[in-house]
């Protein structure tokens, strides 16, 4: 028998009990798909001394569509695995490309959208989709529950509003009638961080064009300038836009973006890389010429 | 404990494609790697390492590790009974640092303790003070001699100069280039791990280990320990893959010493970060050469500069520097040739032994210079090498003629009449996801250019510079089985496979037997310079000779038939001039027949000042074609096929010679485009498989496949080594067709976007 | 269930996880263990193997609740209840079935380091799927890496157990 940091790890099956635990214990680390914490605790980097595992809270495993509202809740244990496939890929199909970059299969079937927000690293993949899908995060206490929009949920790299006490429950996303699409570039096929990545939602009810970035700045950066100039230039009808349009988007991307060196790429890659992906993406919203 | 014994019944012969013996227990989980190994009572083992690239230990403070519950042994190198350093060619490395760390990572103190995360907390609470060093981190300052020496024997390894024929020539036509290779890793799957049980007097200790060359490896684990050989107990744990990256030794000496010192097993296993830091590299390399050719494209001179970043200690550089510097030429006829080569010391990431061994990076080099003297003349990337193509019995620039079976024209032409890939960019079905940036979907297919490019290799087989590298074998038959044993190391490329078709062609029995691997028999060698199938195999087949000369004996005397007569058919001795057949169980039923043979190479020599000598034993041959896809606005590159035709000589086991073949090429691939330890000023950037990237399912390209086989007479079963061709050319043939693709010049690898598109 | 869990966890250093079909005890351990080291160092079953830690190379896959997952992501303690399935399980030691004997004569193993990782990933994809094209298998198997074999020969494994599987069912 050795001597050892004791840990507790609580396995509830309620939400209910999930958000007791952490009203009694606010400093009680989240578990979810375990592909984040997993990683620090078998090298160390991280301690826990207690561990509320989420993974079979039902309210979290579920997922609904409401035709009246025009939206699609996404419960925080949903996976990506089942993001990337039918049926809840046909309402989100831009979140379902960016799924289908996670990680890699055994990734997929553990990593959750509630895991990856909670995280909020700028090159998470998921995170660009809902930016510029302008989704709003659930939050809920022992006491309270809160709706944040993403532009506002994420302040920083790794940084959220959440605080302790409170799970990430879900995700409610638009569900859109118009063209949406992400990229990333990695410099593998496979198993990639994104070193740039982008998503673009063109959509035709309110007449929007609404650009994120991924991985070249501190959060997921949306760009109103571009945005603007987008919504100005094409026409939904006709699904066109002028190739000196596309240009200055790409332009005002690249403009937008905020990157550093570091040992993935550089600040100029990056810079350039999303501007090309930004243009890249509205090209294939506006087909047309 | 690992099997006592494979037994099997396959019916495979040598040119057979047969299964491997320990195929079942691989699929099933129930073969033993290193890792699996434990003992009652163990304890884990685990080691301290420098954070600095640089630094004086002013003091060592192993109090709070002392304190830790379950801590048995806490060692530093006060405590190494025997010699303090080891090395496989000048001991120069620390077995611990004592007074200077020199890179990151290296061992300055180990712990032994009931559970990982014990060992962990007692590592993190070992109090070393450094006062930290500016390192040394470019090379060029080792070569100058403008830095002061960081280690006693000085910053310069080796320097070896090669001064062949006509030093003044020059030509009409010269191209030149400084190309460069960053650091790449062995990355081998099996990580790093070992199980050492002390004899009970503290006297001795038996280590299960995965190594490359268990001999060498008990060499120097004696001498640190202060024990003589034969005290060192070596058994070959399961191997998990090795590339080069097991040839220095790691954890041996930390786990026999922990081990001894608490009188009980220890187990020590690395974790993925500890193992990029505590294995040797292949070393990265800046090489500079100028080609002079006539007007037709013909080479007449060549004039090249290494330098290999050696990082903190010597290991294998001296002869990584020859082996890359004799290469210069690549399989091309040259005359005259002017090389100077360095090899030096550096406060980087210690480097040694890569599958390639030096050639890697001279030919990335000397095909980077032939497209450029083809683009020069107005010849195609084809036509500039079979014009150039060396044949049996030229010369390398030192001099040594080349005896053996070469045919580079016709791994050219072979490899050229593989057809290219028919699918169009992004395949007959327009799969977005077939393009580069795959599931990314970064780009449509107007995006894609799509390339093609050329690389031709010669790589020496076995050691140089009169290392005799022999390996030893011992086969008994008897009651018609027979037993093989050997100290081979099993990394995974099959000699365990053709050990039992040789044995099976030789002496005409189905079953055979594969007696562990330790070190109760004599040397064989290193699992290294595609050398096991030529110098294993030469033992195995001698001992089955030999035994086979003792059977025809026994069956002579006993039917009164001279045994010169007698052959092997099936399973059965046979007199092909009358009607006699002996089942070869019947011979030798009740009876045991044993042989131990030692397969030597013929002798070479050493370089002098001027590089001119035999130095290396014999050589292989290979071409690879590349086919591309790049994104050249995101300079993102997707390989779609490679073509190679090799020269092996004799295919003992195709199946297996594919496997080498597409698993070089995969590493091959990698050095082109994605794997690079990022050093900052001596520290570590992407030390973990998220940010050292390795070809996955998704990055491999088709693989098409020509085998040459020309025996070679000088080889004892006519087979070359096959392991290092494929990852030699295949690297220079990617980035070529980058090239071709991009239209634009690359003279680095891996190439990074950024490369080609800004 | 909640109940369940709850009182084999907090603080208690003893639970039991569903291995293979057999209920095994875990005993004396550190709830901060992973599932991979758990199933090696605390049921004796070393038939997963681990290679990064990170889930980055495959080589610890298993199927826990018919999920392919790296048991090296799993904290072990948080896996109770669900079923789980590692190489051990596939087929009793000494019969392969026929998908690791396609491996082992397709030339698929050579160090065979990843070969359990890879047979997991190639069970679940053969279980959702009857015809995998090669680019799906690419793909399903992308999350494993082998240092050895340059995956040709696995990609030719697996095919050839999809082939003769739909030919015996047909």
């Amino acid at each position: 028998m050795y001597s050892r940091p004791t840990m507790s790890v609580i396995v509830p099956t309620s939400l209910r009990d999930a958000l007791d635990v952490l009203a009694h214990a606010p400093a009680t680390t989240v578990l979810a798909g375990g592909t984040d914490l997993m990683v620090e605790l078998n090298s160390g980097h991280r301690q826990a001394t207690a561990v509320v595992a989420v993974n079979r809270v039902p309210e979290l495993r579920s997922w609904h569509h409401d035709p009246a509202t025009g939206t699609l809740f996404i419960g925080a244990g949903i996976t990506y695995a089942e993001i990337a496939e039918a049926p809840i890929a046909q309402w989100v199909p831009a979140l379902a490309q960016a799924a289908r970059t996670v990680g890699s299969p055994q990734i997929r079937n553990a990593a959750t959208i509630g895991g990856n927000l909670g995280t909020c690293s700028p090159a998470g993949d998921g995170l660009p989709v809902l930016s510029a899908l302008d989704a709003v995060v659930h939050l809920q206490s022992h006491t309270t529950s809160r709706a944040v929009p993403f532009g506002e949920f994420m302040v920083g790299p790794k940084r959220t509003v959440r605080v302790p006490g409170e799970l990430i429950t879900g995700v409610t996303v638009p569900v859109l009638s118009g063209w949406q699409g992400y990229s990333k570039v990695g410099v593998r096929n496979a198993m990639v961080i994104a070193v740039a990545s982008a998503a673009l939602v063109a959509d035709p009810a309110s007449g929007s064009v609404r650009l994120a970035l991924g991985s070249v700045g501190p959060v997921i950066l949306r760009c109103p300038e571009a945005e603007a100039l987008a919504a100005d230039a094409a026409d939904f009808d006709t699904a066109t836009i002028s190739a000196a349009a596309e240009r200055d988007f790409t332009e005002l991307a690249r403009q937008a973006a905020r990157p550093i060196d570091d040992h993935r790429s550089t600040a100029a890659y990056r810079r350039h890389a999303v501007g090309v992906l930004a243009g890249r993406l509205l090209r294939r919203a506006f087909p047309n010429e | 404990m690992t099997d006592a014994a494979t037994r099997t019944h396959l019916r495979g012969r040598l040119g057979d494609s047969i299964a491997r013996p320990d195929g079942v227990g691989k699929v099933q989980g129930s073969f033993q790697f290193s890792g699996d190994l434990t003992a009652d009572g163990f304890l884990w083992g685990a080691t301290l390492r420098s954070p600095h690239p640089y630094a004086r230990i002013v003091s060592i403070d192993l109090s709070g590790a002392w304190a830790i519950n379950g801590v048995e042994a806490v060692v530093t190198a006060d405590d190494v009974p025997g010699q303090l350093t080891y090395g496989l060619i000048s001991s120069d490395q620390p077995v611990f640092a004592a007074d200077v760390v020199r890179y990151v990572g290296e061992p300055v103190a180990a712990v032994a303790a009931d559970h990982p995360d014990t060992c962990r907390r007692a590592l993190a609470a070992i109090v070393v003070t450094y006062e930290v060093l500016t390192p040394l981190t470019d090379p060029e300052r080792a070569v100058d001699g403008s830095h002061a020496p960081i280690h006693p024997d000085g910053n310069v390894v080796r320097h070896q100069r090669i001064v062949c024929g006509d030093q003044t020539i020059v030509g009409p036509v010269v191209v030149e280039g400084t190309y460069e290779l960053g650091m790449q890793d062995q990355a081998f799957l099996g990580l790093e791990a070992a199980l050492a049980i002390p004899d009970s007097g503290g006297d001795g200790v038996e280590l299960f280990v995965a190594t490359q060359w268990l001999h060498e490896d008990r060499k120097q684990i004696a001498a640190c320990l202060g024990f003589p050989d034969e005290k060192v107990r070596l058994t070959l744990g399961g191997v998990g893959g090795a590339f080069g990256a097991r040839e220095d030794i790691s954890l041996q000496v930390h786990s026999c010493l922990l081990a001894l010192r608490t009188g009980r097993p220890v187990r020590m296993a690395y974790s993925r970060e500890e193992s990029f830091l505590g294995h040797v590299h292949r070393h990265p390399c800046s090489i500079f050469m100028r080609h002079h050719a006539d007007r037709s494209g013909r080479i007449l001179r060549i004039e090249a500069r290494f330098v290999f970043d050696g990082g903190a200690y010597a290991s294998t550089s001296s002869a990584v520097l020859v082996n890359g510097i004799t290469h210069t030429q690549g399989p091309y006829k040259c005359e005259n040739a002017t090389v100077d080569g360095w090899a030096v010391r550096t406060n980087n990431l210690p480097c040694g032994a890569m599958r390639g061994f030096g050639v890697v990076q001279a030919c990335f080099a000397h095909e980077g210079q032939m497209d450029k003297l083809a683009a020069a003349v107005g010849l195609d990337p084809v036509a500039i090498r079979l014009l150039n193509a060396m044949e049996t019995g030229d010369r390398l620039i030192t001099g040594q003629v080349i005896e053996n079976v070469a045919p580079v024209a016709r791994c050219i032409t072979e490899t050229a009449a593989l057809p290219l890939p028919t699918e169009p960019v992004g395949g007959h079905d327009r799969d977005p996801l077939r393009l580069p940036g795959g599931a990314g979907l970064t780009a449509d297919r107007r995006h894609i250019v799509r390339g093609i490019g050329w690389g031709v290799a010669i790589k020496n087989l076995m050691y140089s510079e009169t290392f005799d590298d022999y390996s030893t074998a011992r086969v008994r038959l008897a009651d018609g089985v027979a037993s093989v044993k050997f100290a081979t190391s099993e990394v995974g490329q099959g000699f365990v496979t053709i050990a039992g078709q040789i044995a099976r062609s030789v002496l005409g029995v189905d079953d055979v037997v594969l007696e562990p691997i330790d070190t109760t028999i004599g040397s064989a060698g290193s699992t290294s310079a595609s050398r096991q199938t030529w110098m294993s195999g030469g033992a195995v087949d001698g001992a089955c000779r030999l035994v086979r000369e003792r059977l025809f004996d026994l069956v002579g005397l006993a039917h009164q038939v001279d045994p010169l007569r007698l052959a092997i058919d099936g399973n059965d001795v046979v007199d092909p001039l009358s009607t006699l057949r002996v089942p070869v169980a019947e011979a030798t039923a009740g009876v045991v027949i044993e042989e131990t043979f030692e397969h030597h190479h013929r002798p070479t020599e050493d370089l002098d000042e001027l590089g001119q000598g035999n130095c290396h034993t014999a050589f292989a041959f290979v071409a690879h074609r590349a086919v591309v896809d790049v994104d050249v606005e995101l300079g993102l590159v997707k390989v779609v096929q490679i073509a190679t035709a090799q020269d092996v000589g004799r295919a003992l086991n195709p199946l297996s010679v594919v496997g080498q073949i597409e698993g070089g090429i995969a590493q091959g691939v990698g050095l082109a485009v994605m794997e690079e330890i990022i050093q900052v000023d001596g520290h570590v950037r992407n030390a973990s498989f998220t940010d050292y990237l390795l070809p996955t399912f998704l990055d491999m390209p088709d693989v098409a496949i020509s085998l040459i086989e020309e025996p070679d007479p000088m080889a004892p079963l006519g087979a070359k080594g096959v392991g290092e061709p494929p990852t030699i050319s295949s690297t220079p043939a990617v980035v070529a067709a980058i090239r071709d693709a991009i239209g634009k010049d690359l003279h680095r690898v891996p190439v990074r976007p950024s490369d080609i598109c800004c | 269930m909640s109940d369940e869990l709850s009182d084999q966890l907090g603080s208690n250093q003893q639970y039991a996880l569903h291995v293979n079909g057999q209920r095994m005890e875990v005993r004396d351990a550190w709830l901060g263990e992973s599932l991979l080291y758990v199933l090696r160092e605390r049921l004796g079953l070393m038939g997963s193997k681990g290679a990064c830690e990170q889930g980055e190379c495959g080589s610890c896959s298993v199927l826990v609740d018919g999920q392919l997952l790296c048991s090296c992501l799993v904290l072990a303690a948080s896996a109770v209840g669900q079923p789980i399935v590692t190489i051990e399980g596939i087929a009793p030691v000494g019969a392969p079935n026929d998908l690791q004997q396609a491996f082992v004569d397709a030339g698929a193993v050579q160090c065979g380091f990843c070969t359990p990782g890879l047979i997991m990933a190639a069970h679940a994809l053969l279980e959702a799927t009857d015809e995998p094209g090669e680019f799906e298998i690419r793909e399903q198997l992308s999350g494993n890496i082998c240092r050895c074999t340059g995956y040709g020969r696995i990609i030719e494994a697996v095919q050839r157990v999809a082939v003769a599987r739909r030919s015996e069912a047909t």
